[in-house]
């Protein structure tokens, strides 16, 4: 068929972004894990927004150091889920939720003063956008057609009809 | 099951991705905090932690207020008194804006083993306000008509003293004579002459003298102490101080309140050994505006900023000073200037040097102020291997041109732009801070502290410190020594404004040098 001659189609488009996005995520992750300087307080503690006490209360003493390992946990998760292609659902759900956290935690909503951000947001931010790119992985795994799912879920008939 | 080539491809080809990815990822984070760490151990500075005091124990330390006035009140409240119209703002306040947090600071401030059993204060409605707020079931708050009742009363151990300035050195030293413990609010003295007078009798006395520079306990000047302890700063030739303000309140025009008259304020009390001027109203609530009580710039603020520095190096009485200015900002009558610039000389003081043994030696303080503008100027040590920014944050800047550096600069660990260090205690803590002036004050670390990450009103850690010497024993951080410093710079200042000279400094014979025809006091005290 011509349509599957080594055509540029969705499936590549999405496995594209799923690597790019996994790769922010592991970058993000293995800075945090290798700087034992490295901590969300500040970050939590300057929350903004309806969800403010939420965040305040994560910058507990007793808990920011759990907050920080889950954190890192997460963003190392998703991270290599989404680039290897294995359990992508699981990771694109996690860093659906991730997102959804920071997006909350500093969000651009016109009568909040922004802190640290790069651009010029309002209402919708880069976080957002990375948030609605994981619900197209979430509804949408490519791991069986290019990631570690094609070996481990190898089932050739499924894989026929998929590159059909 | 069977894999093609294509299989493994397709399925293995992003591994080399994440390796790739966790391999980058970990170099650069554990070259650069190698490089910080390097840079750490090479700088060797000590983030300061608070000193741990021993428990103020036995019976309650009995203390008496005079004055109660703007900061009366605060004073009060670091000691664990607040007013209850100040607890209901404060509720109010909080239900507007949840971030206020003064209510709730104030409520989690570790309770000193205190009573407040007595108040002096020469307007009724101030001292009744002491005694309905602070009377419990067990004490009633006794009301004295001056100090010398109270100090005499033998109901009291100390005394907090917090009047216009030409009160402070006749009540602290009637006081330390009568072995009650003292806490003066600053500047120390109103004339040069007192200043003397409260030495001798400090330094006699077996009782406790605190000076009201409350910033003392402010941990990054503590850091910063040790900052430049350790050379960081190389041979500092420059420190440049400011006062910005550019409201009502910052330049003392405070509010004066509608039940003041002859009836309820005691008139000739106020005056003192001030010139006798008929009844009046601005002179009571803004004193400050006036030499006959206050001493502007000079006593007011530029104390504060001499203090801090002073803390730090510990470089004492300037050889020499020279200050002019006006009042060019606020024209209402007052008498002091509300625009200032001064220049102290300390021509043989040294922080260190990194260059040729004896290329450099000397110093001079430059304290500039106004009360037309606001713009936060920091406070700056400029010395010839780095910069160091003074306030509740700390930060410091290599200097290009640095010796001590020069290595570093060359291979790019270091970079003139780029912080070297930087202590900030509150570490984002979100703040809300109302007014302009506490503001101006917070940001020079005169509020407060940060340990562990919770404010600390400072002036509650001052006053702790002070009742820690009175029961345990020990060196205070703000004692004669360090007042008597401040005091004789701060008239040093009034002076060479009021003259238009430069004033010098006899270090070995512990006096201003002397000026033929020129009555010191006298010019300090005059209206003009």
């Amino acid at each position: 068929m011509v349509r599957n001659k080594s055509k540029w189609d969705l499936k590549n488009s999405v496995v594209l972004m799923r690597i790019l996005i996994g790769w922010h995520f592991l970058f993000e992750g293995i800075v945090k894990l290798y700087n034992p300087d490295w901590t969300s307080f500040g970050y939590l503690a300057s929350a903004q927004g309806p969800l403010k006490p939420m965040f305040l209360a994560l910058t507990n003493d007793a808990i920011i150091s759990t907050v920080d390992m889950l954190n890192v946990g997460a963003l190392i998760f998703v991270g290599i889920t989404l680039i290897l292609g294995v359990f992508e659902k699981l990771g694109a759900f996690v860093g659906i939720g991730l997102l959804a956290l920071y997006y909350l935690t500093h969000p651009p909503f016109p009568w909040l003063t922004q802190l640290n951000v790069e651009g010029s947001y309002w209402f919708v931010n880069k976080n957002l956008i990375e948030l609605a790119a994981c619900l197209v992985i979430y509804q949408f795994p490519t791991g069986n057609y290019f990631g570690l799912g094609r070996i481990f879920n190898k089932n050739k008939q499924l894989n026929k009809i998929e590159e059909l | 099951m069977k894999w093609t080539r294509r299989d493994m491809l397709k399925g293995l080809g992003s591994l080399p991705i994440v390796g790739g990815i966790w391999w980058a990822g970990a170099s650069s984070s554990i070259v650069s905090s190698k490089e910080r760490s390097e840079l750490l151990e090479q700088l060797n500075i000590q983030p300061s932690l608070p000193p741990a005091l021993p428990i103020i124990g036995g019976a309650a330390i009995r203390v008496g207020i005079i004055g109660f006035g703007i900061r009366g009140e605060q004073l009060c409240r670091s000691l664990g008194f607040a007013t209850k119209e100040w607890l209901q703002n404060m509720e109010k306040a909080k239900e507007e804006n949840t971030n206020h947090t003064a209510l709730r600071d104030f409520l989690n401030q570790e309770k000193l083993n205190v009573q407040l059993v007595a108040v002096c204060d020469i307007f009724d409605i101030r001292a009744e306000k002491v005694i309905n707020s602070f009377s419990s079931d067990n004490i009633k708050v006794k009301r004295f008509k001056t100090h010398q009742e109270m100090i005499r009363s033998g109901n009291v151990d100390a005394v907090i003293i917090a009047t216009p300035d030409h009160w402070h050195a006749p009540m602290a030293i009637d006081a330390l004579e009568n072995g009650v413990h003292a806490y003066v609010e600053k500047p120390m003295t109103h004339t040069i002459e007192e200043t003397y007078k409260l030495k001798e009798v400090a330094e006699k006395s077996d009782a406790y003298l605190m000076i009201g520079h409350q910033h003392r306990q402010t941990l990054s000047f503590k850091t910063a102490q040790d900052v430049v302890a350790k050379g960081t700063l190389g041979h500092v030739s420059v420190i440049q101080t400011n006062t910005n303000r550019n409201d009502d309140n910052g330049a003392w025009n405070y509010h004066i309140h509608e039940k003041a008259n002859d009836q309820t304020i005691d008139w000739d009390l106020f005056l003192g050994s001030a010139p006798k001027i008929p009844f009046n109203k601005e002179h009571f609530f803004r004193w400050r505006k006036w030499w006959a009580y206050g001493s502007g710039l000079s006593g007011d603020l530029l104390t504060h900023d001499y203090d801090r520095l002073n803390c730090v190096l510990n470089m004492g009485i300037p050889n020499s000073i020279m200050a002019s200015g006006g009042i060019y900002t606020h024209i209402d009558g007052r008498n002091v200037p509300d625009v200032l610039q001064v220049n102290m000389e300390f021509p043989n003081f040294s922080t260190g040097s990194s260059q040729k043994k004896g290329k450099e030696k000397g110093m001079t303080f430059i304290y500039s102020a106004t009360l037309g503008n606001g713009f936060n100027r920091p406070t700056l040590l400029m010395g010839h291997d780095a910069t160091m920014e003074l306030g509740n944050k700390l930060t410091v800047w290599p200097d290009g041109r640095s010796t001590k550096y020069a290595d570093m600069m060359a291979s790019k660990k270091m970079h003139p732009r780029t912080p070297i260090f930087q202590y900030d205690p509150s570490s984002n803590l979100p703040d809300a801070i109302s007014s302009a002036t506490s503001q101006y004050f917070a940001d020079k670390g005169l509020m407060w502290t940060y340990i562990n990450g919770a404010r600390i009103d400072s002036t509650f850690l001052h006053l702790r410190e002070w009742l820690n010497g009175i029961r345990n024993g020990g060196d205070l951080s703000c004692g004669i020594k360090e007042g008597f410093d401040e005091a004789i710079t701060a008239h040093m200042t009034g002076l060479s404004y009021k003259l238009g000279r430069k004033i010098e400094w006899n270090s070995s014979d512990q006096i201003i040098k002397p000026i033929d025809g020129v009555n010191f006091d006298e010019v300090l005290l005059s209206n003009k």
